[in-house]
């Protein structure tokens, strides 16, 4: 009827202009975000030749040739040599000849790949185990200086990670920790083990101490309490801090290019090098960067109805 | 069950002194509520029984054991909360049976499921059992916070204001249920309200407790009837006693010393009248459909009482009014005894 009414309307129910717009612009944000990963996808199908043609090739016969060459290390041979081969076994075997060479052995990629496995939820389950019961011990006891040390403990986030990087060369050089995957797991628990303080913290302090004096009173002590009172309610929390814990580390590069150059090489330095010689394999590199991409996407997609209730945590109730 | 002592009691907050020198002690198997305002220090009482916070002097003794430093868990102390009171993780079963599953116990499960029914049956919420905490309506929350106390048959159950989020009807139906389940188990209460249709119907003796001191304990009766001061006085009573000026309303010898009278409904003789005999007249009538409650002003001073619906009194008509045996209070407030 009158503005005001209407005005008032549109509170409660999103009028149908101002839905078709924010759709609109929450699609063209989904294009923008997933076209390069889409991009990466699809490149990581093209043979070598499709992968540079100019104009980008949108349709394309696919080919398992960037996988091979990511899983496998080839050696060139003549012509007369790949003739007089027993008939190739595999698809691989037969993409790899075609241009002709052979399969040598496997790569690197697995032991690297299993690295950054290893490495980024080892680092990422150490951070959120010290973050939670750091967090929980300011969030309930009275630590002296708390407010200076909770600051000191955040304070080792505000240098760029890479402006020690050089000490931390040669500290873990001497100390025989460079190259190793202890040595990168400790690495990035100190630097996530902040930021899983700080937001811990937040999601500790707003679960009422009630919950945990009832348990308490309930004949259970104060560590049983923590497990069956605090830890479920704070699994928003938790999962959250865990997803981005794991995101830092997974995709760490200044640290794992400096410290790690074989055992304990991650997939980030890795990568770059899957273009080979030639600087022609982009391909490979695709398949890489795909396979790169799968772990970190499982894990978000499972955790994501606990991501949701993190970011709205307190709004609503149930 | 046991006798709870406290005795000489201090807990202070940065500045705040929350309880102050308290000395209590709640007789085995008796019902005692704490009485008193927001901010008088019931809560923290409550939570120096239960060991959620450590007295800064002073002793707590359950059954004669010496608990002023013992944790929580060794207490043996069941606590209704004041709010936040179930886990929104479990539902209202596994809230009712989580004291019982508790490393301090470990209750057969068979017996566990056997005294939750029982409970759920008598704060009739045995419909509403598998619902999350959060599926449940305040009222329905209350009445399991309660029932995870029943569940235990601890030394002392401590009530924090237990039923102030439940409506009248039920708040009535609970206060008589919980005091049919107190004179069965012979459970030894320590209740806190600040409701004085609670304290009055439900306590063996009251409490009355300002700014952390107890200020006086005593069968509702003595508590009603004869008040240590001012402030206890005007704690129960419905509607709140009238504290007047000696002298300003005609009663017989005043007391030497008398600065204050205090007059309850049933301290009042009133009675129309006109002219000279007119004391007071009719400012308005309330109509609370059970009572009828009088305002009066005599001179500038407002008189609150409750009248007889037949008393035929109209707004503006002139009254006169007389007080037997009113309290009788010294300039400090402290009750003197005697007088007409
Ligand atoms: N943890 C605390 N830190 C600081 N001050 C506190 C704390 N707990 C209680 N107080 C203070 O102690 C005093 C008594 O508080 P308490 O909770 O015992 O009151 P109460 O009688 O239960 O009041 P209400 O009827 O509102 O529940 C108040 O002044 C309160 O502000
Ligand atoms: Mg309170």
């Amino acid at each position: 009827m009158s503005a005001t009414s209407d005005q008032a309307h549109s509170v409660v129910a999103p009028s149908g202009a101002s839905k078709t717009i924010a759709g609109a612009l929450v699609i063209v944000y989904a294009l923008v975000t997933i076209i390069p990963l889409v991009w990466i996808v699809m490149t990581s199908f093209k043979t070598p030749p499709d992968s540079i043609a100019y104009p980008p090739k949108l349709i394309f016969t696919p080919s398992i040739e960037g996988y091979c060459n990511l899983f496998t290390t080839r050696t060139r041979q003549t012509p007369e040599y790949i003739a007089a081969l027993p008939p190739a076994e595999t698809e691989c075997d037969r993409v790899v000849r075609s241009r002709n060479m052979v399969i040598a052995g496997p790569s690197n990629v697995i032991p690297r790949f299993i690295n950054s496995i290893v490495i980024a939820f080892g680092s990422t389950f150490l951070a959120v185990f010290l973050g939670t019961i750091t967090a929980y011990g300011f969030s309930r006891f009275k630590v002296p200086l708390a407010d200076d040390l909770l600051f000191f403990i955040l304070s080792t986030r505000f240098m760029p990670p890479i402006a020690v990087a050089i000490p931390i060369y040669l500290m873990y050089r001497t100390i025989g920790l460079s190259d190793t995957q202890l040595g990168m797991i400790l690495l990035y628990t100190a630097v996530n083990v902040s930021l899983a303080v700080w937001l811990l913290k937040g999601f500790i302090d707003e679960i009422p101490r009630e919950y945990e004096e009832a348990a308490l009173i309930d004949g259970y002590s104060r560590l049983h309490a923590f497990v069956k009172v605090v830890l479920p309610q704070a699994a928003t929390g938790i999962a959250a801090t865990a997803i981005f814990c794991l995101i830092f580390a997974w995709n760490e590069y200044a640290f794992a290019v400096l410290l790690t150059s074989g055992t304990a090489q991650t997939m980030p330095p890795f990568i770059p090098f899957i273009i080979g010689e030639g600087g022609q394999d982009w391909p490979a590199v695709a398949a890489g960067t795909t396979l790169f991409l799968i772990p970190i996407f499982v894990f978000t997609v499972l955790l994501r109805k606990h991501l949701l209730r993190g970011i709205t945590f307190g709004a609503v109730r149930k | 069950m046991a006798e709870v002592a406290l005795s000489g009691v201090t807990k202070r907050f940065r500045t705040v002194t929350a309880v102050d020198g308290l000395d209590l002690t709640v007789a085995d198997g008796e019902f005692l509520v704490l009485l008193g305002p927001t901010g008088a220090g019931k809560t923290t009482t409550l939570r120096l029984v239960a060991g959620l916070e450590r007295a800064d002097s002073g002793t707590v003794r359950i059954g004669g054991h010496d608990v002023t430093t013992l944790d929580p868990s060794s207490r043996d102390v069941a606590f209704v909360f004041q709010q936040y009171s179930l886990y929104p993780h479990l539902t209202a079963y596994d809230n009712l049976a989580f004291p019982l599953r508790s490393p301090a116990r470990r209750v057969p499960e068979a017996e566990i499921s056997q005294r939750i029914e029982e409970i759920a049956t008598m704060l009739r919420i045995a419909g509403k059992l598998q619902n999350r905490a959060t599926q449940l309506s305040g009222g329905e929350m209350q009445r399991v916070a309660i029932g995870r106390a029943l569940v235990r048959r601890p030394s002392i159950y401590l009530m924090d204001e237990p039923l102030s989020s439940l409506d009248a009807k039920l708040r009535a139906d609970l206060r008589l249920e919980l005091k049919r389940i107190q004179g069965e188990l012979g459970a030894t209460v320590l209740y806190v309200t600040h409701d004085q249709t609670e304290a009055m119907t439900m306590a063996n003796r009251i409490g009355v407790i300002e700014n952390g001191r107890l200020i006086q304990v005593g069968t509702p009766r003595e508590i009603y009837t004869e008040p240590r001061n001012v402030y206890v006085a005007t704690r129960l009573g419905q509607p709140a006693i009238n504290l007047l000026p000696a002298g300003l309303v005609p009663n017989g010898a005043v007391p030497a010393g008398a600065r204050t009278v205090g007059a309850r409904t049933e301290h009042f003789r009133i009675k129309k009248a006109a002219g000279d005999a007119a004391v007071g007249r009719v400012e308005w009538i309330e109509h609370l459909g059970d009572q009828n409650h009088l305002h009066v002003a005599v001179g500038d001073q407002k008189i609150v009482t409750l009248v007889d619906p037949d008393a035929r009194l109209e707004r503006g008509d002139g009254i006169s009014l007389a007080l037997v045996d009113p309290l009788y209070f010294d300039a400090a407030g402290n009750r003197i005894r005697g007088g007409g």
